[in-house]
């Protein structure tokens, strides 16, 4: 008796002290790895200011392959850590069952609907911000040939494809967009010379602005772009420093603020669950301009872009969500 | 675009891709043919193409970076070779050994010296391979057929490249021209006879194995220095198992050897070209079934057309002097 009441005031000031401690965040990265110079990294440098704001140390790991996922989520909840981010729509699967194991945590899970009622869905209209680089692409396209080029061949990224596309269109009717996709499997998102050998293929063809939505291959994507003297699109993270002068803009995915967002939320004690949408008009996606690109980028275009920004947030111009249907009208 | 365009892009970036295959397909050449099977060909081309790019970074010269590339590459090998010749190792496990620390060391070290996640910082101009642009592509550049031949196919390729096809026709000629090239061959069919004549069978494979290491250093450096510019983590991504089945399919000849890597090569390329590309009859044919076709055309060829492939006979097997 004695001992059971022991254990049980002893569990008592544990867990005392456990509410009364800072939060342990944790974020965990997708194949593509912490510094993919787009998607991952963009996680990452959330995570980084949300340090460097609060002080807040948070935990991170990337995963190697596939079969990593549900272990490494498992032990991440099991060491108290809260809340959990995790990068990549790959995740759905473990997490369902961990976030059904472990209902006290909060998680966020970024690109997928996750439907339990601990864990935070964010997804992005990334439609909306690939319209925008699709209408500066149209402008900066002087043979009247744009295109894309995915990564692995799922509906989130055909959902860029479209929304470009969509860009494209509404910009010059007569356009001709190449579509690509690197392959079927994740080994998709970090094959650099394949990426590189599908631009210089589409270049052929007469394209003469490439956006790459690949992850690690986009570099490659990008190098190829700039050895043939033709410009890239950069995706997620800002890209346009890795080509100066040869990336018109990159498509801006604000991974980073839903990182920030969740972790602060966590530490505000605010954190909320379900679904959330960032579109433009939440700043989740938009497009990138900086000194690279000053130049690329002439009145014209600037206007144009500002225009369709303004109408899509102003709900003039509905872009096509491709993973409604499964359809691309463009 | 013209058809005849179309074919020239397609041939052109059958080339490209074909090189990497190239390299380590007569690499694994030297090796096997020597009685050393090489299934490290991957790790090897993996780790070059890691030092390649490192060394190139850091030093800002692509001459610097393709040593290094072939000195890992080399030191590999010989790691391969001193287990598997000298310590009689089960070569397969070697091999695969090699592949998982090319695998794993390339990231690690990767990260350590650049902190961008197992890359090497972007190569920039004189520090990677350029394209070379050979003489008379501008005075030929107006005449018909010909000139875009020329400009396409044969101008305008990584030095590299010129490499990857003269060593075709050299390899040949080592082979089965010169006396070591008769020695390498004999050592891999009967090392009893070759040992018998006064000749060292270690010695001889652990030349093979040399020139193999060197080989897969031109290839990893291709990979990083040339078509890319900087090191990714698994840039090799299967092609030293292809080149590998490429070999095999050649059945350890030279010239089929470049053979089968063009088609394999072509295959990849007509993927790429034939994305989304509405084609009579048909239609537009679907991205997985154009991304399979290479591997599917591949188990065709190997089963029914190429008859069987006999490896050389002492392959595998390390030499012991007497029993």
């Amino acid at each position: 008796m004695k001992r059971t009441l022991l254990s049980i005031l002893a569990m008592a000031a544990m867990s005392a002290t456990a509410l009364a401690a800072d939060i342990k965040p944790a974020i965990i990265y997708d194949l593509g790895g912490k510094f993919d110079k787009s998607f991952n990294e963009s996680a990452y440098n959330g995570a980084e200011k949300f340090k460097a704001d609060t002080g807040i140390e948070y935990r991170d790991f990337e995963i190697q392959n596939d079969a990593q996922r549900e272990q490494a989520l498992r032990k991440f909840a099991r060491d108290g850590n809260n809340p959990i981010v995790m990068a990549g729509f790959s995740w759905a699967a473990a997490l369902e069952k961990v976030a059904a194991e472990h209902p006290d945590t909060d998680f966020a899970i970024i690109d997928m609907v996750v439907d339990l009622p601990n864990v935070r869905s964010i997804v992005y209209k990334e439609q909306e911000g690939s319209y925008l680089v699709g209408v500066m692409a149209a402008k900066a396209s002087e043979s009247g040939t744009v295109s894309f080029i995915g990564g692995m061949d799922i509906p989130l990224i055909r959902k860029f494809a479209c929304g470009y596309a969509g860009g494209v269109k509404a910009t010059n009717p007569d356009a001709t967009v190449l579509e690509a996709m690197t392959g079927t499997t994740p080994d998709a998102w970090n094959d650099p010379v394949k990426g590189g050998e599908i631009a210089k293929s589409q270049i052929a063809q007469g394209s003469d602005v490439v956006y790459a939505a690949a992850g690690g291959t986009g570099i490659g994507v990008l190098q190829a772009a700039a050895d043939e003297g033709k410009l890239g699109i950069g995706v997620d993270s800002n890209q346009n420093g890795l080509q100066p002068g040869a990336v018109l803009t990159s498509m801006l995915k604000r991974v980073d603020v839903a990182v920030y967002n969740a972790f602060d939320d966590a530490k505000e004690g605010k954190f909320t669950y379900g679904f959330n949408v960032l579109g433009l008009a939440e700043n989740g996606v938009d497009y990138a301009m900086d000194d690279n690109n000053a130049k690329l980028v002439d009145q014209d275009m600037r206007d144009a872009v500002e225009q369709a920004k303004a109408d899509i947030i102003a709900g003039k111009i509905s872009v096509h969500d491709y993973t409604s249907d499964e359809n691309c009208p463009y | 675009m013209d058809y005849f365009q179309i074919i020239l892009v397609t041939l052109e970036a059958t080339i490209r891709l074909s090189v990497p295959l190239i390299f380590a397909a007569l690499a694994g050449l030297y090796s096997e043919r020597s009685g050393v099977f090489d299934i490290g060909l991957e790790g090897k081309m993996l780790a070059a193409a890691f030092a390649g790019g490192a060394a190139a970074a850091v030093y800002g010269s692509a001459f610097i970076g393709l040593a290094a590339a072939i000195l890992i590459s080399v030191a590999l090998a010989m790691v391969h070779a001193f287990a598997s010749i000298t310590q009689r190792g089960n070569q397969i496990v070697s091999g695969v050994a090699i592949n998982f620390i090319a695998l794993g060391s390339t990231v690690i070290l990767g990260q350590a010296w650049f902190q961008q996640g197992g890359r090497t910082p972007q190569l920039g101009e004189g520090s990677r391979f350029e394209a070379i642009r050979l003489p008379l592509t501008d005075t030929l550049e107006d005449v018909p057929v010909i000139g875009p031949i020329y400009e396409n196919l044969i101008s305008e390729h990584f030095l590299l490249t010129y490499l990857a096809f003269a060593l075709v026709p050299f390899t040949w000629w080592v082979l089965y021209r010169t006396r070591f090239g008769l020695r390498l061959r004999a050592v891999g069919e009967n090392p009893g006879a070759v040992d018998t004549a006064g000749i060292s069978v270690t010695q001889m494979r652990y030349l093979g194995v040399l020139c193999c290491g060197i080989l897969c250093g031109f290839a990893g450096a291709y990979l990083s220095m040339a078509v890319a510019a900087g090191f990714v983590k698994g840039m090799t991504a299967g092609k030293g198992f292809i080149a590998l089945a490429a070999l095999i399919f050649a059945k350890w000849k030279p010239v089929n050897v470049m053979l089968a890597c063009l088609l394999f090569g072509f295959l990849d390329a007509l993927a790429i070209l034939l994305q989304g590309q509405e084609l009579p009859v048909v239609g537009e044919v679907p991205v997985q079934f154009m991304q399979a076709l290479p591997y599917v055309l591949t188990v065709i060829l190997l089963a029914g057309f190429i008859g069987k492939a006999i490896p050389p006979k002492a392959g595998g097997q390390p030499y012991v002097k007497e029993r």
